[in-house]
């Protein structure tokens, strides 16, 4: 579904050439999940705004079912950190229909299909508030909601649940999960959280820093749902963490 | 409640000196004489004349400074070469009193409703326009971003997203629009118009020393300016903005 091939990107700043993201190759197959995991500085964002089209990498090349990326396109939803990033002049239900809007489905269409993608994380009661009246891990939701709603093959998530604190992140955690087998996208997923990753992943895209390489790609083998504190999650954590440190 | 607290503090103020005989009571007159003679202006029609010739020449010169300034903002931030041609403008312009145009204007358009709608614009336009242009910069890239990624481009996400985004900056241009209006619209009736508007009536009545004049037309000038100002600009912010959550600091 997707193939990241020998990307490198490299950019100008005033101190000199500086290589953010070096040879870096993965993929991900349909309905899998992949986790993208290391340290500030590792060029895990660098790789997944480039799937997403915000800019193109300086050598390599990246495949999103079949096609070769070109810039933003309808076949990948988005979900950013910052709870900002919805809009604050629509309700719930608005943020989450404007991606239909502008596939021109008609009003009513679309906000059956925006409520039914608010009731899959459990946000329905919610339809007509507007951001500023709902909670970090609730905006997040609505986030969640508003990329899937136009039925994107891919939904690319940069460490969507890293400004929560630690109890919504775990619930929403369990929510994405549910989410995620519910819809069967195929999800690159950016965070410097293991346990999120082992929690999450089919398979983590290990990356470490300066430059921003693929260090190693660990396939979790784990049923779910996972317990994060049986051995073999802990096994992981540390399997990534040794990757990390090395 | 506390406004009228204020207005009736400053009332009695103002009344204690004008009833000191420290100053003759033509120039000074106590509020009664001031109330009394707005009533009679209000009551013959004299005043609402006035003051509808004043709100044709703001809301003239408003609208269209509105319209520019929207305008050449959204152009300005849009595109860099649109930029570059009209800051250096606007910053040689913007300093400029618009009251300073007065003579130029009366020269070029003659005395009445034109020079003075002109000074209006001139006046009103660079708020609408420096805000304008700023809000659009200010716009969160998030929501560019995230609208990119759901299809949005060209005019649906200009109308959809920059437009609302900038709406904050938009509505205080706006505000700030209103109020430069509402002074120059004031100092231009007094230069460059002939026999109607508030403006004038104040400029007038000096002739005569009718201050009671003067002081009831400044009072309609003062509450024209506080309708507009907290409930026509405060309802359109609190249906909008603030409903949204994009204005931060204090609470009401």
């Amino acid at each position: 579904m997707i193939r990241v091939a020998n990307v490198s990107l490299e950019y100008d700043t005033p101190a000199g050439k500086v290589l953010a993201v070096d040879n870096a190759s993965f993929g991900a197959e349909r309905s899998e999940f992949v986790c993208l995991v290391g340290p500030s500085g590792c060029g895990k964002t660098t790789l997944l705004n480039m799937i997403a089209g915000f800019f193109a990498p300086t050598a390599g090349e990246i495949r999103v079912g079949g096609q070769a990326v070109n810039g933003q396109g309808q076949d990948r939803g988005i979900v950013f950190q910052d709870f900002a990033q919805l809009f604050p002049w629509r309700t719930a239900l608005g943020n989450v229909a404007f991606g239909l809007e502008m596939k021109g489905v008609a009003k009513a269409e679309r906000e059956r299909i925006a409520l039914e993608q608010l009731r899959l994380v459990k946000l329905e009661k919610f339809a007509g508030a507007y951001p500023h009246h709902l909670s970090g891990g609730m905006q997040q939701r609505v986030a969640i909601a508003r990329a899937l709603a136009y039925n994107p093959g891919v939904l690319l998530m940069d460490e969507p649940f890293a400004a929560l604190d630690a109890m919504t992140r775990e619930e929403m955690q369990r929510l994405l999960a549910e989410v995620w087998r519910e819809t069967r996208k195929t999800v690159v997923y950016v965070t410097h959280n293991v346990a999120e990753a082992v929690y999450l992943a089919d398979r983590v895209v290990v990356m470490t820093p300066h430059p921003g390489r693929v260090k190693a790609t660990v396939a979790v083998r784990l049923p779910r749902p996972r317990d994060p504190l049986s051995v073999e999650f802990l096994e992981y954590q540390k399997q990534l963490l040794r990757h990390l440190t090395q | 409640m506390k406004a009228v607290l204020s207005v009736l503090l400053f009332g009695l103020l103002y009344e204690i000196v004008a009833r000191s005989g420290w100053f003759a009571q033509a120039l000074v007159p106590t509020l009664p004489v001031v109330a009394h003679t707005l009533w009679t202006m209000l009551a013959d029609g004299t005043m609402e004349g006035h003051a509808i010739n004043t709100l044709y020449r703001v809301f003239a010169g408003l609208a269209a400074a509105a319209g520019f300034g929207l305008a050449l903002g959204f152009l300005m931030a849009r595109y860099a070469a649109v930029e570059r041609f009209f800051l250096p403008l606007v910053s040689a312009l913007m300093p400029i009193p618009s009251l300073a145009w007065a003579p130029v204007f009366i020269l070029w358009f003659g005395l009445g409703n034109t020079a003075t709608i002109l000074i209006v614009f001139y006046a009103a336009s660079f708020p609408m326009l420096v805000n304008t242009w700023t809000g659009v910069r200010a716009v969160n890239p998030l929501w560019l971003r995230a609208a990119g990624a759901m299809g949005a481009s060209g005019a649906a996400l200009f109308w959809k997203v920059v437009v609302p985004g900038a709406l904050p900056f938009i509505i205080t241009g706006l505000r700030l629009a209103f109020q430069r209006a509402w002074i120059a619209v004031v100092g231009a009736e007094m230069l460059a118009a002939s026999s109607f508007g508030l403006g004038w009536v104040i400029f007038d009545a000096k002739e005569f020393l009718n201050a009671d004049v003067m002081l009831a037309s400044l009072a309609v000038i003062g509450a024209i300016g506080y309708v507009f100002e907290r409930l026509v600009f405060g309802s359109l912010e609190r249906a909008t903005v603030a409903r949204w959550g994009m204005l931060r600091g204090a609470k009401a």
